[in-house]
C-alpha cells in the first residue's frame, strides 16, 4: 500500500509539471495584457504602460517567466495578483469558504437525490416511479444551469419577490436571522447546481445498480431469506458504488473550482467568478494559481477514488 | 455674434452693468446653451454660483439616511488610486479618497479639498500660465484623526512620479514640479505655459493618499502597503470592509469636513454579474439604489422603467462612436510595414470616395433602432463641453448623392455592381469589436454601401484582442490593418487637449513606436498640427475654444473620421434617490452629496 502510494505520488510530479508548462504557455500566448484598460485612456502615456509591463516582468521571455513562477511556487510563494496587487493565496482563501459552502452543499443535495432515487428506481425497473424519475432526470440534465438559474430568478425573485438574486457576503444580521438570510440567498444557486448534478448522477446510480442486481450473489442472498433492505444495501449498493465513486470523486475538485456560470449569474464571490474575472483581465498569477490547484486536486481525488475502490471491493489489491 | 461682441458682453458682466442671468439669457437668444454661457463667464474669471454646477443638497443634518446600496457589474479589485486601472477601481477608491477638486457635469471645477478654485482673479493662476497655486481647505482630518496638510499633497506628487512605485497616475505628475508654499498652500509649476492646468490633484487622478500611512511604502514596496486594501481617506464615508472583486462597505464619517454631510449611515458597493440583471435589481426589484453604466438595450431599460420604481439617468459627455477611413494602405507592405505612413490608401486617397462613405451611414437609424437614448446622432467628433462644440458640421444620409459623387469622380460600376477605377475596386474590410450594437451598425452600413456600388466586408474581433496592445497580434485596433474600423473613444477630461491630440502627426501609431501612438487613424494635416500647437500655448479661453472647434472641423470635413453617435453615461437609480453625477468625473466623485427624498 505504502509502495503504491509513493509510486502514485511520484508519477504525479511529472504530470503536474507538464500541466503547469501547458497552462503557462497558453496564457503567455493568449492576447492582451492586464493594462488593456489603460491603453484606451489618453491620460496615461504609452511609456507609463510599458514601464508597468516591465515592472511586472511581462516583457521577459516565456521560459524565464515560467522559471521564476515555478521556483516561487516551490518556495510556497503564489505571487501577487497583477490587478489587485495582493497575494494570490489571500485572494483564493477569501473566496474559498463561499465556494465550498455553496458548491459543497449543492453536491450533497445532488447525492441525497441521486442515491435514494437511483437505487429505488433500479430495484423497481420500469415501474411508474422509475418512469417519472427517468423523465425528470432527463429534463434535469438537459437544461443548462445558466438557463434554470435565470428561470428561477425570474420566478422567485422577480414575479414572486420571495428571494434575493444578488448574493451578499456581508449580511447585517446576527444569530438565527443571519442563517435565515443566508439560506434565502443561497437556496437558489444550491438548488440549480444540485438538481443538475443530481439528475445526472441518478442515471448513473440507476444503471450501476441495475447491473449488479441481476448478478447471482444477489439471487443467492435473497434465496438465503435475507430481508430485501439488507440485500439492497449490503449486497447491491456496495458493489454498485464503484463507478459512482469515480464520478463523485472526479466531481470533488469542482467544489474548489466553483461553478463559473452559476456564480456569475447569482453574483457569488467564489473561485469560479475569480477565475473568470482574472481571465478577462489577463491576471496570469491568479489564473495560474487557480488552475494549478485545480489540477492538483484532480490528481489527488483520482488517487482517493482508486483507494476507495479497494475498500469497496477487497478483490482489488495495490501493488 | 462674433468674438468681439462676446468679449464686450463678458466685460459688462465683469463691470457689473449686466447681470449673470441677463448674460445667459442673451446668449440663449443667439443659440448658445446656458452651460456654455456660464462656462464663458467662468473662464473669464467670473465664478459661477456653485449651485449651478452641483444640485442643491437638502438634508439639514448629518446621517439618518439608512443604507445606500450601489451595484457595479464590474467589481473593484484594489483601493489605491495610484494603482487601480479602470473606472471601477477609481470609483471605489474615490469612496474614501478625495482630490483637491472634481469636475462638475457642466465642465467646471468644484472644490473638494481645495478652499477655492484657482483663477486669475484670486491669484491662483499665474499670468504666464506656468504655475497654479492651490489653497487647501483648513480643518480637514484623515479618517484616523490626523490633520490633512500640504505635506500630504507634496507626498502624493513624489509617490506618483517615482518610477519604482509604477503608479498608473505617473503621467500626470512626472512633468510638473510641486512646491510647498505653507502648510495650507501648494504651487504646481509647469515647464511650459499650460492652459489646461487642472490635471494633477484633480478628479480621479488627483485622489490624495495620506503621507503618514504610505511614507514607508513610497518605493518598490508600494504594493505591500497594508493601507492599499484598508484605505484611510478624508471623505464622507469611512472604511469598514473590502473583498476584492466582490464588495466594499463603508460607514458615515462623523468628522467630515462638509456640513450636514453625508446623509447615509452606511454604504455598500457590490460588484460583479451583468448589466441587465443589475438594471433589474434597481428598476424592477429595488434591491439596490443605484446601478452603474447600464450598457443595456434602451428598449429593455424602458420596459423596466415602466415599473415606476426607478429611472434611467443620462449624462452627456464626450464619448463618441465613430468610423475611421484608413489614409494608408493596409494591404501592402511599404518598407516592411503594413499601413505604413509612407503609403496611401488606393481608394480613400480620393476625397470623393470618403465623402460618399460619409453620406452612406444612416445615423438616424442608428439612434432610433440601435442605440436609443444611449446614442444620439452627431456630426461632430468633439461634442462636449458645450463651449467646444462646432456649429459648422452637418450630417446627411443620401445614397443618391453618394452615387452622384462617385459617378462624377469616375468610379464606374463593374458587372458585379461594384465600382472600380484604374483597377482599384471599392471593396473594403470594415473591422470592429464583437458587440451586438456594433455588428448591427456594420450591417446597416453594408446595406447602404451596397446600393452605392461599394462592397463592405465585415470583420469583428473579440474585444479583448481588438483593444489590446499586444504587438504580436495583427487584429488590434492600434495596428488598423483594415480599410476602415469603428469603436468608441472616450474623453476622460472636460478639457479637449488630451482628446484632440489623437490626430496630431507626431502621435501616429506605427511600427517605430510599437503601435502605441495615440493617432490610430493615422490622420495627418499640417494645418491641424499647427493649430494644435497653438492651442497648447493659448491662454485665452475663448480663443482656445475656437481653435478646438477648428480642429474638429478639419478632421470631420476630411471625412477620414466619420462621427456616428454620442455615447452618454447611462445609469439607473431609484426614483427617490438624488445622486450627484458628472460627465467628467467618476460616479462616486461627490458621494457625500447624495441623499434620499422621503
Amino acid at each position: 500500500m505504502t509502495n503504491y502510494l509513493t509510486r502514485r505520488l511520484l508519477i504525479a510530479i511529472p504530470s503536474l509539471l507538464g500541466i503547469s508548462v501547458i497552462l503557462f504557455t497558453i496564457l503567455a500566448l493568449a492576447p492582451g495584457d492586464p493594462f488593456e484598460e489603460l491603453a484606451t485612456n489618453p491620460a496615461i502615456p504609452p511609456d507609463v504602460r510599458a514601464h508597468l509591463r516591465a515592472s511586472l516582468g511581462l516583457d521577459d521571455p516565456i521560459h524565464e517567466r515560467y522559471w521564476s513562477w515555478l521556483t516561487a511556487m516551490l518556495r510556497g510563494e503564489w505571487g501577487y495578483s497583477f490587478v489587485s496587487r495582493i497575494p494570490v493565496d489571500q485572494l483564493i482563501l477569501q473566496r474559498l469558504p463561499t465556494t465550498i459552502a455553496v458548491i459543497g452543499l449543492a453536491q450533497i443535495v445532488a447525492l441525497c437525490i441521486a442515491l435514494p432515487v437511483g437505487v429505488y428506481a433500479a430495484t423497481r425497473p420500469y415501474s411508474l416511479f422509475d418512469q417519472v424519475a427517468n423523465t425528470l432526470a432527463f429534463i434535469g440534465f438537459s437544461l443548462p444551469t445558466f438557463f434554470t438559474g435565470l428561470l428561477m430568478i425570474l420566478l422567485f425573485s422577480i414575479y414572486l419577490d420571495w428571494l434575493p438574486f444578488v448574493f451578499r457576503t456581508d449580511i447585517e444580521a446576527t444569530g438565527l436571522n443571519w442563517w435565515w438570510q443566508m439560506l434565502r440567498q443561497t437556496i437558489m444557486p444550491i438548488m440549480v447546481l444540485g438538481l443538475f448534478q443530481g439528475a445526472a448522477w441518478t442515471r448513473y446510480v440507476r444503471s450501476a445498480v441495475l447491473d449488479v442486481i441481476r448478478l447471482d450473489h444477489v439471487t443467492t442472498a435473497r434465496a438465503k431469506g435475507l430481508p430485501e433492505s439488507r440485500v439492497t444495501i449490503l449486497h447491491v449498493v456496495r458493489n454498485a458504488m464503484i463507478p459512482v465513486v469515480t464520478l463523485v470523486a472526479l466531481q470533488m475538485p469542482a467544489v474548489f473550482g466553483g461553478a463559473i456560470v452559476t456564480e456569475q449569474i447569482f453574483r457569488i464571490p467564489g473561485i469560479g467568478s475569480l477565475l473568470v474575472t482574472s481571465i478577462l483581465s489577463n491576471d496570469t498569477p491568479v489564473i495560474m494559481a487557480v488552475t494549478f490547484v485545480f489540477a492538483i486536486l484532480v490528481i489527488f481525488f483520482n488517487l482517493v477514488a482508486d483507494i476507495l475502490y479497494g475498500w469497496l471491493d477487497p478483490r482489488i489489491s495495490y501493488r | 455674434m462674433n468674438e468681439d461682441d462676446l468679449r464686450q458682453m463678458i466685460g459688462r458682466v465683469q463691470r457689473g452693468s449686466l447681470s449673470r442671468r441677463g448674460f445667459v439669457k442673451r446668449m440663449a437668444a443667439v443659440g448658445l446653451t446656458a452651460p456654455m454661457a456660464t462656462q464663458l463667464l467662468a473662464l473669464s474669471g467670473i465664478s459661477p454660483a456653485s449651485a449651478q454646477s452641483v444640485p442643491t443638497y437638502a438634508p439639514s443634518r448629518r446621517g439618518g439616511g439608512g443604507a445606500l446600496k450601489i451595484l457595479y457589474w464590474q467589481a473593484a479589485t484594489l483601493l489605491n488610486p495610484h494603482f487601480g486601472s479602470g473606472t471601477t477601481n477609481a470609483d471605489a477608491s474615490r469612496v474614501f479618497y478625495e482630490p483637491l477638486a472634481g469636475w462638475a457635469s457642466d465642465g467646471t471645477l468644484h472644490p473638494i479639498l481645495a478652499a477655492e478654485i484657482p483663477s486669475t482673479d484670486n491669484g491662483g493662476l499665474s499670468a504666464d500660465g506656468r504655475s497654479v497655486t492651490w489653497k487647501l481647505k483648513r480643518g480637514v482630518k484623515w479618517h484616523d484623526g490626523q490633520d490633512f496638510s500640504a505635506d500630504d499633497v507634496i507626498f502624493n506628487w513624489e509617490f506618483a512620479k517615482n518610477p519604482a512605485v509604477a503608479a498608473v497616475s505617473s503621467g500626470s505628475y512626472r512633468d510638473v514640479n510641486v512646491v510647498k508654499v505653507d502648510d495650507h498652500t501648494v504651487r504646481v509649476e509647469f515647464a511650459q505655459p499650460t492652459p489646461f492646468w487642472a490635471d494633477a490633484f484633480v478628479a480621479a487622478i488627483g485622489q490624495l493618499i495620506p503621507k503618514h500611512l504610505f511614507k514607508d511604502y513610497a518605493g518598490a514596496n508600494a504594493r505591500d502597503a497594508p493601507t492599499n486594501l484598508r484605505p484611510v481617506g478624508t471623505s464622507a464615508y469611512k472604511f469598514v470592509s473590502f473583498a476584492p472583486g466582490d464588495n466594499l462597505r463603508a460607514e458615515l464619517n462623523p468628522n467630515y469636513h462638509m456640513n450636514n454631510r453625508p446623509f447615509f449611515d452606511t454604504l455598500e458597493v457590490k460588484g460583479g454579474g451583468d448589466a441587465v440583471s443589475a438594471a433589474r435589481a434597481v428598476l424592477q426589484t429595488a434591491d439596490f439604489d443605484y446601478a452603474w453604466n447600464m450598457q443595456v438595450e434602451d428598449e429593455i431599460l424602458k420596459r423596466l422603467e415602466a415599473n415606476g420604481r426607478g429611472k434611467v439617468n443620462i449624462i452627456e459627455n464626450g464619448n463618441i462612436e465613430f468610423v475611421q477611413l484608413n489614409p494608408t494602405d493596409p494591404h501592402n507592405e511599404v518598407e516592411g510595414e503594413r499601413a505604413s505612413i509612407k503609403s496611401q490608401h488606393p481608394a480613400f486617397g480620393d476625397p470623393a470616395v470618403r465623402q460618399a462613405m460619409a453620406l452612406l451611414i444612416d445615423r438616424n437609424a442608428l439612434q432610433q433602432f440601435i442605440y436609443g437614448r444611449g446614442g444620439p446622432a452627431t456630426a461632430n467628433f468633439l461634442n462636449n463641453p458645450p463651449r467646444f462644440v462646432s456649429p459648422n458640421m452637418r450630417w446627411e444620409f443620401s445614397i443618391a448623392k453618394a452615387n452622384e459623387i462617385l459617378d462624377a469622380a469616375g468610379w464606374v460600376r463593374g458587372r458585379d455592381g461594384i465600382r472600380a477605377k484604374d483597377g482599384v475596386r471599392l471593396r473594403f474590410i470594415y473591422q470592429t469589436s464583437v458587440n451586438a450594437p456594433r455588428q448591427r451598425t456594420q450591417a446597416v452600413y453594408k446595406q447602404a454601401a451596397q446600393r452605392a456600388g461599394i462592397d463592405l466586408e465585415l470583420k469583428s474581433v473579440t474585444a479583448s484582442v481588438f483593444f489590446s496592445s499586444d504587438v504580436a497580434n495583427p487584429d488590434t485596433y492600434t495596428k488598423f490593418w483594415a480599410d476602415m474600423q469603428m469603436y468608441t473613444t472616450t474623453m476622460p477630461q472636460a478639457d479637449p487637449e488630451r482628446f484632440m491630440n489623437q490626430y496630431v502627426s507626431w502621435e501616429v501609431s506605427s511600427k517605430a513606436n510599437n503601435w502605441q501612438g495615440r493617432n490610430i487613424a493615422r490622420f495627418r494635416s499640417e494645418e491641424y498640427d499647427r493649430i494644435f500647437r497653438e492651442s497648447q500655448g493659448e491662454l485665452d479661453p475663448v480663443k482656445r475654444a475656437a481653435l478646438f472647434i477648428r480642429m474638429n472641423d478639419i478632421v470631420v470635413s476630411s471625412n477620414h473620421i466619420i462621427p456616428l453617435v454620442k455615447r452618454p453615461l447611462v445609469s439607473a437609480s431609484l426614483n427617490n434617490l438624488k445622486p450627484v453625477l458628472s460627465a467628467w468625473d467618476g460616479t462616486t466623485w461627490l458621494l457625500g452629496d447624495w441623499w434620499r427624498e422621503t
